[in-house]
């Protein structure tokens, strides 16, 4: 296996060749797609990070107004940041004018050097997050999808988002939304001018989602609540934007189910090879990713589950 | 290799056709496992066995405990079973004795890099068999610090035992049990290698079901799951490389 060595050649030539736009879009071909007014995704594809995808896996999302373009996300690589921002360029001649990181995960921040003339808005956590392990999610994301990489390095978000408060660009007013679950900080932004929600990976859609930093209890509650909110689209981080609440309503009971199948396959005494290897009911053997995604929450969640189905301490 | 290693490793490809463990045969085509064979089984007949079962995931999420469940389908009078790495600085993982248990154990270890993970099964008559697969990793579980080598509240729950037992059909039970321990490898900077050495389970009347024997490859605080030939309460034993022991005994399933 000479992956090691095959990534490490990949990070030197990252060092050598600058990064051009000729590169970005033999990289990425960004098609966004108008999902309101003013409103455009650019939708990743519904599979694990590899070299055929270049990473591109989460979907990014620009608002374009009278006062500059909002950019929501920055994909998952610097090229794809600067691919991003020439397709914004030709659907409007407005600047980007402030970009807002939904949370700290590979495939939604390291965009974010194609942006660093642009203030780079976070949650407090998401920032924190970015800074401790950035450097180390930049470099993984090096070993899994190679040279689309290049130049690409974890840059810190240079302004903080209050929970809670609202941003106005042009006519759209933009709630931003302090959520945890998915990881200690998601930033949900509900644009209450289209009633576009952008949700961040707080929604998956079709697609396993995904529990490296995930507080499962923290995260249904949020997708309890986000589903008494009024909203024409709803954008989740992964999979279609939908007018209705399936992607909260699927990524709910996929939750629900994960806890209560490691639950009961704690308390029935399994080890967790045993549990990765069970067959998965039809609805969620069909989501995207999987069983890859379900074995990786086996990893993630299994090990307190399974320690809290032993006693506390034999004597 | 010798000259009469050399015949005989040919005499045992011819007797033991097609299964043979030949270096070129590896079905899992690993360049170490040469060496394997020369080191962990000099002048023994080892074949490869679809009946040795080792399940594991294609990508180590967690390269400081990745599961792993090692268990044998038909494949009968299993003494012992011994769980190595091929690409990792220390190849053995486990050695399990399943005295009156199944040849089947279930737990977590440190994964230095992409790696055959291999369960070599003695049976009887004095031949190993083997199974295995792939397990790929960014890697690193076995130069990292352990957690609670970094922690000093750890150490007043050293040898710390969490236990239970499920009944699994008739006289036969599933024990799974969890020890506070760092298992350090010795080999992350300033840190000695720290572990558990040796694990005895036994029944009420002293007699020895199942003894297993980690390396430093096995995950900290760890998790075993075992399968017994025995009904009602275990005691589970240990000690570790500085001598320190721990025990526990461990009440019959409750239904
Ligand atoms: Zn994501």
């Amino acid at each position: 296996m000479s992956r090691g060595a095959l990534s490490g050649c990949l990070l030197l030539a990252g060092l050598l060749v600058m990064p051009g736009a000729m590169a970005a879009s033999r990289y990425y071909d960004i098609e966004p797609v108008e999902v309101a007014a003013d409103t455009y995704v650019v939708f990743g594809a519904q599979e694990n990070f590899n070299d055929a995808n270049h990473g591109a896996i989460a979907n990014t999302g620009f608002i374009v107004t009278d006062e500059g373009v909002v950019v929501i996300d920055t994909g998952p690589s610097r090229l794809y940041g600067q691919a991003l921002r020439e397709a914004i360029g030709r659907i409007t001649e407005q600047p980007v004018v402030q970009v807002y990181i939904s949370h700290a995960h590979p495939d939604h921040f390291l965009g974010n050097n194609a942006f660093d003339d642009v203030p780079i808005a976070a949650l407090p956590g998401t920032i924190d997050a970015v800074r401790a392990v950035g450097a180390d999610l930049a470099g993984n994301l090096y070993n899994l999808v190679g040279a689309a990489m290049r130049g690409t390095s974890a840059v810190v978000p240079d302004q903080t988002v209050e929970a809670g408060t609202t941003a106005t660009f042009g006519d759209h007013r933009l709630q931003l939304l302090a959520a945890s679950g998915h990881t200690a900080a998601d930033l949900m932004i509900m644009d209450t001018t289209t009633g576009v929600l952008f949700a961040g990976d707080i929604a998956f859609h079709d697609r396993a989602p995904t529990t490296p930093n995930a507080d499962i209890d923290a995260w249904r509650a949020v997708l309890a609540q986000t589903r008494e909110r009024e909203f024409a689209v709803l954008v989740p981080g992964h999979g279609p934007s939908t007018p209705d609440d399936a992607p909260l309503s699927q990524t709910g009971d996929y939750l629900a189910w994960l806890v209560d199948r490691f639950t009961q396959d704690a308390n029935d005494g399994m080890s967790a090879a045993e549990v990765m290897f069970q067959p998965l009911p039809e609805r969620w053997a069909r989501l995207a990713v999987q069983p890859g995604e379900y074995r990786r929450s086996v990893s993630h969640l299994y090990p307190a589950i399974e320690q809290s189905a032993l006693p506390e301490r034999t004597e | 290799m010798n000259t009469i290693s050399k015949t005989l490793a040919l005499m045992l490809l011819v007797l033991a056709m097609p299964a043979a463990a030949a270096a070129s045969d590896d079905p899992l085509d690993s360049s170490q496992w040469r060496y394997m064979l020369r080191q962990y089984f000099p002048d023994a007949k080892v074949v490869f066995d679809d009946r040795v079962r080792v399940v594991a995931p294609d990508y180590a999420e967690d390269s400081l405990a990745t599961p792993v469940q090692v268990r044998a389908e038909g494949l009968e009078d299993v003494e012992r079973v011994l769980v190595l790495a091929d690409h990792s600085p220390i190849n053995p993982v486990l050695d399990y004795y399943p005295v009156r248990a199944a040849p089947a154990i279930g737990f977590h270890f440190k994964v230095q890099q992409a790696t055959p993970i291999r369960a070599a099964m003695r049976t009887a008559d004095g031949t190993w068999h083997v199974g295995g697969v792939w397990v790929d990793a960014e890697g690193g579980g076995c130069t990292a610090p352990s957690v609670g080598s970094a922690s000093p509240l750890w150490e007043s729950r050293l040898g710390e035992v969490e236990g239970r037992l499920w009944a699994r059909g008739d006289r036969s039970q599933r024990l799974k049990f969890r020890v506070v321990h760092p298992m350090d490898t010795g080999l992350a900077a300033g840190i000695p290698a720290f572990f558990i050495r040796s694990v005895t389970v036994s029944d009420a009347d002293g007699r020895t079901l199942a003894r297993l024997e980690p390396d430093e490859p096995v995950a900290e605080n760890p998790v075993f799951a075992l399968d017994l030939k025995h009904a009602g309460a275990v005691t589970v034993e240990g000690r570790d490389n500085n001598g320190n022991v721990f025990s526990a005994r461990i009440p019959a399933p409750a239904s």
